[in-house]
């Protein structure tokens, strides 16, 4: 019951939250932990049963190589998915660290930080991954995070960084300081919880930065080498032309998953927003 | 401006190029393969095959020194590049350059992105004012409820379901391409009425997944800008509404969308390649999809290190601008 009741107020206090985890939940589990009851042959290449539109065996139909579409969609999601995770891991964690670093320290460590990052926010994210991605043979999905990763650590880097420098400033981390606490305690006891509401929706936008560059790179064909995630079904679909021959089946299913993923990360992270700054509801 | 700061922001410039210039040496060399053979062989197993390879490895072999240090290598490509703008040569077209192959493609990519940035920024920005404005009727400030979920669908999907709904399922444009194929060119009212035609779907894509982007940070900045005091003095004086909505309102709190627009620059310029590779848009981007497709190594490099190249020179030039046109911002 008391669950229940915690449920219940959460969702009074960010009604966007539940919908959004659970509608990720939804796209996450049919290719992550219900994966062993997938038919993996239907992801295999077979002349029998090439270009059949969504029926009874097929659900959403094959495509031109013989592969189940319903089946790639599943094993696809989690794929991009887990991909936007690892670069999103990435991506906060040397955030967090080159932030607090530099926001907590200042001085020359701060100006070479920040120089760096300055430099790497006006080169084009897409530009640096498709150099990296070509010049790699075989990736592998955890590759393609990092790959995608090298431009996620900017934004939490400022964020934190600016966080940092207002939270150094408050009483109690004087008194803290006066206290003669030790600087890694300062950082960790003091300042980290208050930062962890801007952790998480950092979290989510880099997540979601990361899921748009992966798709963005495999639309161009530069994608994992087992090519089963979403960016890398559009592109076959294209590469094929499903949408002249209209084959809907092959070309619009993942963009409504993909659309729904960003939907899903998007009211995450509005909740999360409202948690990390209470001002923006009275708005 | 102090001359400080123009300096500063100059060697903020050159240094980003540097840094592109070196990562687009270095990366390809971190395979183990010396990069023309490696070219070849990505070409060979993508089934093209060339008729005089021999003479292509000779030739780079000498352009470029690579039976010379890497050290040497590596000043020989950044002199290249800095004083004689070469790219080198695309291995698919041999003997041609990398750098016309790209100043032919660039029209059609910034009448794209010009076109479309401009549509997306005005009618993006007085739709976020107007929502934010009290006056505005309560069904037209919903709208823009409805414009929030393009801002987060990505460009190439927008770009999919368009051409879909206007090319496929009502034939209303041309899928693609930039003009009709084998229409005769010129300047003649047909031949513009139908590249305008072809532009209409890769210029809509772009805007309307902007307009979304740029109506809500529009709305927040608005609202905060209208509880001014100058502006309840202003309409104490008794001005005209739509002098103060536009005077008094859009005009102050269009300022840090300039500046957004320029930290955003990079993410619509790859937005943009996309875009053009979905309708078949012979711009960079095409240019780019075609190099990767054919393991063209030397037209992506060309292409990346030009797209890096541009931004950085675009943001560069909005920094200097924005003082001008926001007399509050000093630099030191």
């Amino acid at each position: 019951m008391t669950i229940l009741k915690k449920i219940y107020q959460l969702q009074r206090r960010m009604p966007t939250l539940i919908p959004g985890i659970l509608l990720i939940l939804v796209i996450a589990l049919p290719g992550s932990l219900f994966k062993p009851a997938l038919n993996m042959d239907l992801t295999m290449l077979d002349g029998s049963r090439i270009n059949i539109a969504p029926c009874e065996e097929f659900p959403l139909g094959t495509q031109s190589e013989g592969k189940d579409i319903l089946t790639l969609l599943f094993i696809g999601s989690w794929v991009t998915l887990k991909i936007g995770l690892i670069a999103g891991f990435i991506g906060i964690g040397l955030g967090t660290a080159l932030g607090l670093i530099s926001g907590y320290f200042g001085g020359k460590t701060d100006t070479i930080i920040s120089t760096v990052v300055d430099i790497g926010m006006t080169i084009p994210p897409l530009a640096i991954m498709i150099l990296i991605a070509a010049s790699v043979q075989n990736i592998s999905i955890t590759g393609m995070g990092v790959i995608v990763s090298v431009t996620a650590w900017m934004q939490p880097t400022r964020i934190i960084r600016a966080q940092m420098l207002s939270l150094k400033e408050r009483n109690y981390v004087q008194l803290a300081r006066i206290s003669n606490v030790s600087n890694l305690e300062i950082i960790f006891r003091e300042i980290m919880p208050n930062l962890l509401p801007f952790l998480a929706s950092t979290f989510v936008n880099a997540v979601s930065t990361a899921i748009l560059s992966s798709i963005g790179l495999e639309v161009l064909g530069l994608g994992p080498s087992s090519s089963m995630s979403l960016g890398s079904t559009i592109y076959f679909s294209t590469y094929y032309s499903a949408m002249w021959r209209g084959m809907w089946w092959w070309w619009l299913p993942p963009i409504v998953v993909i659309v729904l993923i960003f939907v899903a990360l998007f009211l995450i992270s509005l909740a999360l927003d409202e948690l990390g700054n209470p001002k923006l509801k009275r708005m | 401006m102090s001359w400080k700061y123009l300096c500063k922001r100059l060697l903020i410039f050159l240094v980003t190029i540097l840094v592109a210039a070196t990562l687009n040496f270095l990366v390809p060399r971190l395979t183990p393969q010396d990069p023309i053979t490696a070219v070849l062989g990505a070409m060979a197993s993508k089934g093209i095959v060339l008729s005089d390879s021999e003479s292509v490895v000779q030739m780079y072999t000498e352009a470029f020194g690579l039976d010379q240090p890497v050290i040497v290598q590596y000043f020989k490509y950044l002199g290249n590049i800095f004083f004689r703008f070469d790219f080198g040569y695309s291995i698919s077209y041999y003997p041609s350059k990398v750098l016309p192959i790209i100043l032919n493609a660039l029209p059609w990519t910034m009448g794209l992105l010009l076109i479309g940035n401009l549509v997306a920024f005005l009618i993006g920005n007085l739709l976020g004012a107007l929502c934010a404005w009290k006056k505005t009727p309560r069904f037209f400030r919903g709208f823009i409820y409805i414009l929030m979920p393009f801002s987060t669908i990505p460009y190439y999907v927008l770009a999919l379901l368009l051409m879909y709904l206007l090319a496929i399922l009502n034939p209303i444009f041309p899928i693609s391409g930039a003009t009709t194929a084998g229409a005769a060119g010129g300047l003649n009212w047909a031949h513009l009425q139908d590249l305008a035609i072809h532009a209409v779907l890769p210029i809509l894509s772009v805007a309307l997944s902007l307009i979304g982007f740029w109506a809500l940070s529009m709305r927040g900045i608005m609202s905060t800008v209208l509880g001014e005091d100058y502006l309840t003095y202003a309409q104490a004086r008794g001005l005209r509404s739509g002098r103060i909505f536009y005077h008094y309102g859009i005009k102050n709190a269009v300022l840090p969308q300039y500046t957004a627009f320029a930290i955003d620059l990079g993410k619509i310029m790859c937005g943009s390649v996309l875009v053009e590779i979905l309708f078949n848009y012979p711009g960079v981007g095409y240019v780019l999809y075609n190099a990767l497709r054919t393991a063209d190594y030397f037209v992506m490099q060309g292409v990346i290190m030009f797209i890096i190249f541009t931004v950085a020179l675009a943001t560069l030039i909005m920094d200097l601008i924005y003082p001008k046109l926001d007399p509050r911002i000093q630099y030191d």
